[in-house]
């Protein structure tokens, strides 16, 4: 067996309203899409990973590590959430550069590795641009370019693509894929499209009503039909 | 949400500020109570009392039931011409009562109203008696012109909010100018009269400033100023202490109404653009409109230019090198200053608190109750207004010799208090939003500190902090409440050396002062809430 990235294990989530349980196992170097419906707790389980929930019980080990009692930014995890990944009043350079470091103390290597992170991403010479001048797509990019910087072997994104239009939502996923063969890093992906599954994943999280249901490769999970809200998630309904 | 030292340290930091407000007010109120024993309860209700109670319920009503009347037509005048000359100009006139000192307002009203003023002389021309602006008539003129601009501005803001497509569809029917009042503005309107009449009663009934300088005597007197009166010349604690307990039952009782009967007017959008109409055309609800909204103008603008006026021609050089004016001057700046400071801190540590105290997912019972303590603080400090807070603790200082000594001290902390929940009303929404924006990117990065203080925080909430700074700043500037119970030579601000030169009879430095202290208001005002609305709007 290839070593773990991440492991959540018997891990249970009390809110006033709902209780979650979370259980499952990605090995190093994949990219899984995470899918269910609204509600189902897909944001729970990032929150948990990235530190911004604690949980009541299990554990969370991250390449083999225990998460307990790490702080967000002590945990190898780099976040992209749909919005508001950038400070509006710090200039693309400097956002990216607070990947690096946090206190913005940065010499000379570290601004040839923002602008080489930024024409990675396509984004050579926006450094000085604000946040508000860019379209959604170019922002989205900045946060990558953030977290090529910050070379975190697990990578969180939270329906990064859902405020693009499909053009650009195609375009982001190429970038993505390539980026994830280069880093050879561990990619989670919330995401409401189908085809973002399809083009990028190499196996499927199935969450509904605060269980995961489902961990299958892509291939398994798509000729799947015994669980009526996977049907519903792929379409399956409509083509019987 | 995480724990961290740095959010314990936030929690605990409110803790202390919650901690501090909660005893500033309760020994003011331990005081008030335990002295009671030192006479008899016997005839503490007497028939005074009794008489200024009325008169305060009076007073408020009338000044409410005039405004509310006075504003409607006003407020449909401004609806319905949306695009005469000078609309925005009228729009933020009736915005600028709410940054004018009490004490300046009511210079300017004498100028227009009194016995030298205009009115007196258009009536002495028609050969009939004068009119005397002090007593009830005084004070109602003063809580019109405060409170009309107030109520019309709400209610526009109602009327505004009427979807375009209802006028399109009236002109369309052919609705006239009553129908369109009954069917669409007065239902718009009804439902916000419960919140609009509230607020203006409990500004009239708390009203202090205004009642004592145009009450013109015990005749018209409200229990605020009977209390000042009490404490200040009668000497006469007992009966403070009884006007006090009846002020604090009184707002205590309003806001209770105020919570559960009327929810609060929201300002919304207004002066933006308004929705086109096509009512309102026809020479008849033209003139109507023009003959409101002249009268409008005249009402509230008249003060503003007799204070301009008169202040113009007073010696304005030698006010300004006076000694006793440079020492008001410093003396007020020393006092708001760190009023205006401790009130923004305190506002911006107990917000942020309260949101990481909210933000954790299973609330424990002291958590929550110290959060819903926060939220609740902010109009509790309504229910003990300056005036009470500043007896109880002229009560509770007097045996440790001469209040004088002590009186900045006090005067700074209740002028804090005073300003709290109008900074709370600027910071929240902005604190709220950079929080929901920016929160868990930074943890996620590790930004924390001083330099999440510093690139962060900062950047984002300057505006917002300056500009509940710059209102605190002109509400503790201009208030006499707490100033007039401890005012002496040793603590003369610009307000109480107003006020004492209008006692004395020097007019024209009363006039010189109003004209600067208003000003310097003003100014403060306009800065502390013109950017309300973009500095919520940005977005990355």
């Amino acid at each position: 067996m290839s070593s773990l990235a991440l492991s959540v294990k018997d891990v249970k989530v009390r809110f006033e309203t709902a209780a979650l349980a979370f259980d499952c196992a990605v090995p190093a170097g994949q990219f899984v899409a995470v899918v269910g419906p609204s509600g189902s707790g897909k944001s729970t389980l990032f929150s948990v990973i990235a530190g911004f929930e604690t949980p009541e019980a299990g554990d969370v080990r991250i390449l083999g590590e225990d998460m307990a009692g790490r702080i967000p930014a002590e945990r190898p995890v780099s976040v992209i959430f749909q919005d508001n990944n950038l400070f509006a009043h710090l200039d693309v350079a400097t956002n990216v550069g607070l990947g690096i470091s946090p206190s913005l103390r940065l010499g000379a290597s570290d601004h040839d590795r923002i602008e080489e992170a930024l024409a990675r991403v396509g984004l050579a010479d926006f450094g000085r641009r604000l946040p508000p001048t860019l379209s959604g797509g170019e922002r989205q990019r900045v946060a990558l370019a953030r977290a090529l910087v910050r070379h975190r072997p697990l990578l969180l994104l939270d329906e990064p693509f859902a405020a693009l239009d499909p053009g650009m939502r195609a375009e982001m996923r190429g970038l993505l894929s390539d980026l994830h063969r280069e880093e050879a890093n561990t990619i989670l992906m919330i995401t409401h499209h189908p085809d973002d599954v399809k083009s990028l994943a190499d196996s499927v999280l199935f969450l509904d009503e605060g269980r995961i249901v489902a961990h299958d490769p892509l291939d398994r999970f798509l000729a799947r039909r015994d669980l009526a809200a996977i049907n519903r998630f792929l379409g399956n309904d409509e083509i019987r | 949400m995480f724990d961290s030292t740095e959010n314990r340290m936030t929690i605990a930091a409110a803790a202390f500020c919650l901690g501090g407000i909660l005893l500033f007010v309760g020994m003011a109120g331990i005081a008030l109570i335990t002295q009671t024993g030192e006479s008899g309860a016997n005839g503490l209700f007497d028939a005074y009392i009794w008489r200024v109670t009325r008169f305060t319920l009076l007073q408020a009503g009338l000044s409410t039931a005039l405004s509310i009347l006075f504003a409607m037509p006003v407020a449909r005048a401004l609806a319905r011409q949306a695009s005469f000359p000078g609309r925005i100009w009228m729009l933020r006139l009736m915005a600028l009562p709410l940054g004018l000192p009490a004490l300046v307002a009511a210079l300017g009203l004498i100028e227009v109203w009194g016995r030298q003023g205009i009115l007196n002389h258009v009536l002495s021309a028609m050969g009939q008696q004068p009119i005397s602006v002090y007593g009830l008539f005084g004070i109602l003129l003063a809580h019109v012109f405060f409170n009309m601009p107030l109520a019309a501005r709400l209610m526009l803001a109602g009327i505004e909010r009427i979807p375009a497509e209802y006028w399109r569809s009236s002109a369309n029917l052919g609705m006239g100018s009553l129908a369109i009042f009954r069917f669409i503005e007065w239902p718009a309107v009804r439902g916000l009269l419960p919140g609009i009449a509230g607020l203006i009663f409990m500004l009239c009934a708390t009203s202090f400033t205004l009642v004592l300088t145009l009450g013109g005597g015990p005749a018209a007197s409200t229990i605020e100023v009977s209390i000042y009166q009490a404490l200040r010349f009668d000497f006469d604690p007992p009966r403070a202490i009884a006007l006090s307990g009846l002020q604090v039952a009184l707002t205590g009782a309003l806001l209770v109404a105020l919570r559960f009967l009327a929810p609060s007017p929201e300002e919304g959008q207004t002066s933006g653009r308004a929705a086109r109409r096509f009512d309102g055309l026809s020479r008849l609800s033209r003139l109507a409109d023009r003959t409101w909204l002249a009268l409008a103008l005249l009402f509230v603008g008249l003060p503003f230019a007799a204070i301009a006026a008169s202040g113009l021609q007073a010696d304005l050089p030698r006010l300004v090198s006076e000694a006793a004016f440079r020492r008001a001057l410093a003396t007020s700046a020393a006092i708001a200053l760190p009023s205006a400071i401790i009130s923004v801190v305190m506002a911006g540590l107990m917000i942020r608190a309260q949101r990481l105290l909210v933000a954790r997912r299973r609330r424990e019972m002291p958590a929550r109750l110290f959060a819903g303590t926060i939220g609740a603080s902010t109009s509790f400090i309504l229910l003990a207004p300056p005036v009470v807070l500043g007896a109880g603790w002229f009560l509770l200082l007097r045996p440790f010799g001469d209040v004088a000594r002590f009186a900045p001290f006090v005067v700074i902390a209740i002028n804090a208090l005073m300003a709290l929940p109008f900074v709370h009303r600027v910071l929240a929404p902005a604190m709220a939003t950079h929080a929901a924006r920016t929160e868990r990117l930074a943890a996620s990065l590790g930004i924390h500190g001083f330099h999440r203080l510093r690139w962060i925080d900062w950047p984002a909430l300057r505006k917002p902090l300056l500009m509940a700074l710059s209102f605190a700043l002109a509400l503790s500037l201009g208030d006499l409440g707490a100033v007039a119970l401890f005012g002496s030579q040793d603590l003369a601000t610009l307000p109480w050396l107003l006020y004492s030169r209008m006692g004395s009879y020097r007019t024209a430095d009363a006039a010189g002062i109003a004209l600067m202290l208003g000003l310097i208001c003003l100014v403060l005002t306009v800065l502390g809430t013109a950017g309300e609305k973009q500095a919520e709007g940005r977005g990355a």
